[in-house]
Parts: C-alpha cells; structure tokens; sequence
C-alpha cells in the first residue's frame, strides 16, 4: 500500500461503555456509526464500504441505510478492525468505494441480542475434536495455555507478569472512561482469584458492552473534513492457527511476526521512530508477546521492559517510560467487550489526533497491534499524523 | 453431565477408533516422513497426499498447562489441568493430565508422561496422559 494515501477521518466509540442492559449489539454498531459519522460531518447515504465482525456486513448496511459498492466482513476475531482498516485502505486506494465505515458493537457483559458465547465449534471441528474434550472454556483457559512454556523458556516470573495488568494500571488511572481507575499491586494482582493457574483475575480481561467505528477515506479527500487527518502509514496481518495447541512456537506467535514485520517494512519505519505503542491485551502475557514479535524488545526481555518502567506512565515524579504501551488501560482495566482491536485502533487516533487523555507529548506515530482468536490471527496498523 | 465428546468425521476416525482399541495413531507422510496431527488425508509439511496411520509410542513430555479452577460443568467442580503434551514422534496434542495432584509441583514442565485411555462412551474414548512409571 502507498503511505499516506488513506487517512482516518472519523473515530468515535459508543456513548456509553461498560455496563449497556438497554441497548442490542446492533445497536451499539449503529450508536457508535453515528458518533463517527458526527465526528467527520457525514449521513450513512454518505458511505460507500463497509466492513464489521461479529455482525455481518449486509446487516449493518440496511440497518444505517447504507447502499455499498465495497463491503467486508473479515471475521478473525478481535484483530478483525485492524484488517478492515488494511483492506479498507486497498479498496479506496483500487477505487472500489471512496469512504469506508468500520464498526464494532459487544454487548459482552449485559449479552443483550447477542449470539452464542464464545460461539463453540461443532464437535465434528478441529477444535471440537481435538480441544474441547479436555475442559476448554472460553479464553481464560485456552489463551493462556501457552504461557509456562514462555514463562520458562525465556525467563518471566509471576511476578512480572503481574506488573503488566499493574502498569496498565496506571495509565487506567488517566483515563475518565477507564472501568478500572483505583491503583493495584504486584501483591493485589497475585492475590486475586485464580482463575487458571498462572492467571489470576487481575491478570485477565475485562467483560464490558461498547462500540467504535472509524471512517477512512483517500488522504487527498482527508483534508476537507473537520478533525485533523490521521494517516494509514503501514498496515500488516497474517492468520496463524484455529487451535491454540498447534501454535508452531508457544514462546512468540507467527502471525504477530508475520503481521508486524509487514506493516514495518510498509511504513518504512525503524522501532525508534515509534512514539505510541497498542498491543491487544486480552491477557497480560500478550504485550509480552507482542514486544518481542513485533521486534521493540529482544527475545526474554520484555517482560524486564514493563517492570523497568519503560511502557509506564509519568507518576510521582518519575519521567514516563520511552515507551507508552496500551496508554487507555488496555483491555486489562479500560475496556474489553469481546472483540478489544477497535479500542486499540481508537486509541491510537485520539494519540495521533492529540486529544488523548494521556496523551503522549508530541507522538507523531502510533503503532495498534491486534490479536484474533487464541493467537489465531493478527493485524497490525500504523498511523501518523503527518501528511 | 456427560462430557463434552468429540464427533469423529472420515478423515480423523482412525484416530478415534484407535484411541477406543488403546492404541494412539499418528501419521506421517510417506515422502518426507514428517509426523503430524491433528489428522488430515495429506502431509501439511509438503502437501503429498501419500501418508500413512502408524501407532505412536504413547510417550511424551509436558509441554504447557493451566489449571483451570473455573471448570466448565461437565468437568467436575475440582481444578483440573488442561495441557499441551509433545508427543516423543514430534506432534504436539491438548489432553489432560491425570493419575497426579492437579498443581504446579506436580505438574513441571517437560516431565515424562505416557498416555491412558479413558472410555466415555461406546465409540469414545480420550487419550489422557499420566506421570511416566519409572
């Protein structure tokens, strides 16, 4: 793809976020559709692609009245948006639409008008043969899996991994819209119920209900509209495995590898010139993960990266670290409503757009890397805010 | 409740009709002689459609776990492992392991462990794996 040839011009997340028992996952869809078609001055009639997850495409488009000439609905998981926004920007740079609506609802926690949880295979699957017999449930003991053999083939200790959810914590704490604000421990987090062993609860994510969307369009386009433009500068994906007991390598995923390198080499971009770091944190292993896949740390040293205070926040005086990761609280303590990549996503802009609440001074690229499924897929997209 | 079972479909039922007559198959491809699962009619080494089903040893090391203390219903209301076994011909395989205390300082990584057949309906049985003996 060309840099810089598709911006950001709408982002918005639902109006409320975290407990929403009056309103259907459709209807977080459209709430945040409209709070994003607002943000850039346009009507649904104005959208000519559109891609979503979790609900399909064909539905999202009658509902807001939308006649599309492209649409999407790439379904990986929760990585699904970083896609969107790839493809999005292939099928504006081809001609095929000329502003793309992304959008994601979760009614995660209130489960209002939404399907199945975790949606199960059928026990003829991969998955419902090979994995589900054993006890799976759900993430908090299928994304998890893999991290002993981490923990002991590079060296992390529980209490490392503790100080990710600690950390993000702390950036929690700026952000009004956070779920979770008040401090917490190395201790707190260690002492918090198990849930499965080496993760307790704090060390796992959130179930909230929520929404965001974002509206793309070609870069030359961008500068009409009101908010300040926030450029695709590179973008990646790969998909890697449906069952996370035949991930090639349980100490660093393919698909963050592949995704991330491609959206580097795209945006012609060394790990230095990042100024603004997402990495989906379904779990707190996974900014481990992603750090050293996507190249910022070498490999076992990423867990000593977060308790050094390298991805921390300023606090009591200490400068900030020279790399802030997940800068809304991440989706261990701001919000997680199933599918966390468009958090990531809109996080990202409001940093590139300088309205963040803890915004980092002067970040001039961001970087949202997305996980889909239990390491099952990837995309990752980075921004700037120079033309 | 009754344990969530697999359904076996054409390509993977000489795996479940071993584990029911004890015996764990595994294939491997007849070209580049690479083992591999879960099963599939063709080698995902090289693409050759010429594999064969062979018996394993039923030998393997801990590879990873959790112990989940939140079990779904048809497990029991116990914390029990959920584990990722390399099995010693090279694939690796979810299972359970039993026949131990179900905590870390019984279960370290790379023990030996063999496997166990655990029957759970007339055509069903699961391959679990146990603390090698010895």
């Amino acid at each position: 793809m060309k840099q810089k040839s598709v911006a950001v011009v709408g982002a918005a997340e639902t109006t409320q976020m975290g407990r929403i028992p009056d309103v259907s996952v459709l209807g977080l869809h459209a709430d945040a559709a409209l709070n994003a078609l607002a943000d850039c001055g346009l009507k649904p009639s104005d959208i000519d692609g559109v891609a979503t997850a979790g609900e399909s495409p064909v539905q999202l488009a009658q509902y807001l009245g939308i006649t599309p000439t492209w649409a999407d609905g790439t379904s990986v998981g929760g990585c699904s948006f970083m896609l969107h926004v790839r493809h999005a920007a292939a099928a504006i740079n081809e001609g095929l639409c000329k502003t793309v609506l992304i959008t994601h609802g979760e009614s995660g926690r209130s489960r209002v008008g939404a399907g199945g949880r975790f949606g199960g295979g059928s026990p003829s699957s991969q998955n419902g043969q090979f994995e589900a017999p054993y006890g799976v449930a759900g993430p908090p003991s299928m994304f998890t899996i893999p991290v002993l053999r981490f923990m002991k083939d590079v060296g992390v200790s529980e209490e490392e991994l503790a100080m990710v959810a600690v950390v993000q914590r702390e950036w929690a704490a700026k952000n009004p819209r956070a779920t979770f604000k008040d401090p917490i421990t190395v201790d707190d987090v260690l002492n918090s119920a198990m849930i499965a062993y080496p993760f307790r609860l704090l060390m796992c994510c959130l179930v909230t209900d929520g929404g965001g969307a974002l509206v793309l369009t070609s870069a030359e386009r961008a500068k009409d509209f009101p908010q300040k433009p926030v450029y695709i500068l590179g973008t990646g994906e790969s998909v890697e495995t449906p069952m996370v007991s035949q991930m090639e390598d349980f100490t660093s995923s393919k698909a963050f590898r592949v995704s991330g390198k491609k959206a580097f080499d795209e945006a012609g971009i060394s790990h230095a010139d990042v100024d603004h770091l997402m990495i989906y944190d379904a779990f707190a292993h996974l900014p481990l993960y992603g750090l050293e896949d996507l190249g910022f740390c070498g490999r076992g040293e990423a867990a000593k990266f977060i308790w050094e205070r390298n991805t921390a926040p300023p606090s009591e005086g200490k400068k900030g670290g020279k790399l802030p990761l997940n800068t809304n609280g991440g989706g261990l303590s701001y919000m997680h409503s199933g599918m966390y990549g468009m958090y990531a996503l809109q996080e990202s802009v409001r940093q590139m757009r300088g309205i963040a609440p803890a915004q980092v001074p002067g970040a001039r690229i961001s970087v949202s890397h997305g996980v889909g499924g239990m390491f099952g897929a990837s995309g990752t997209v980075i921004f700037t805010n120079e033309a | 409740m009754d344990r969530v079972l697999p359904q076996p479909t054409p390509e993977t039922r000489h795996f479940w009709e071993g584990c029911k007559a004890g015996e764990l198959r595994l294939q491997r491809c007849v070209q580049c002689q690479q083992s591999y699962f879960p099963p599939r009619p063709f080698c995902p080494g090289c693409g050759s459609r010429e594999v064969e089903v062979y018996p394993a040893s039923g030998r393997a090391t801990l590879y990873s776990y959790v112990i989940n203390h939140r079990p779904r219903p048809d497990m029991g209301t116990e914390p029990h492992s959920i584990a990722v076994v390399a099995l010693a011909e090279g694939p690796r395989m979810m299972t359970n392991i039993v026949g131990c205390p179900q905590t870390p300082q019984a279960l370290q990584l790379d023990m030996p462990l063999e496997v166990t057949f655990q029957s759970f309906s007339e055509t069903i049985s699961l391959p679990l794996f146990t603390p090698a003996k010895a």
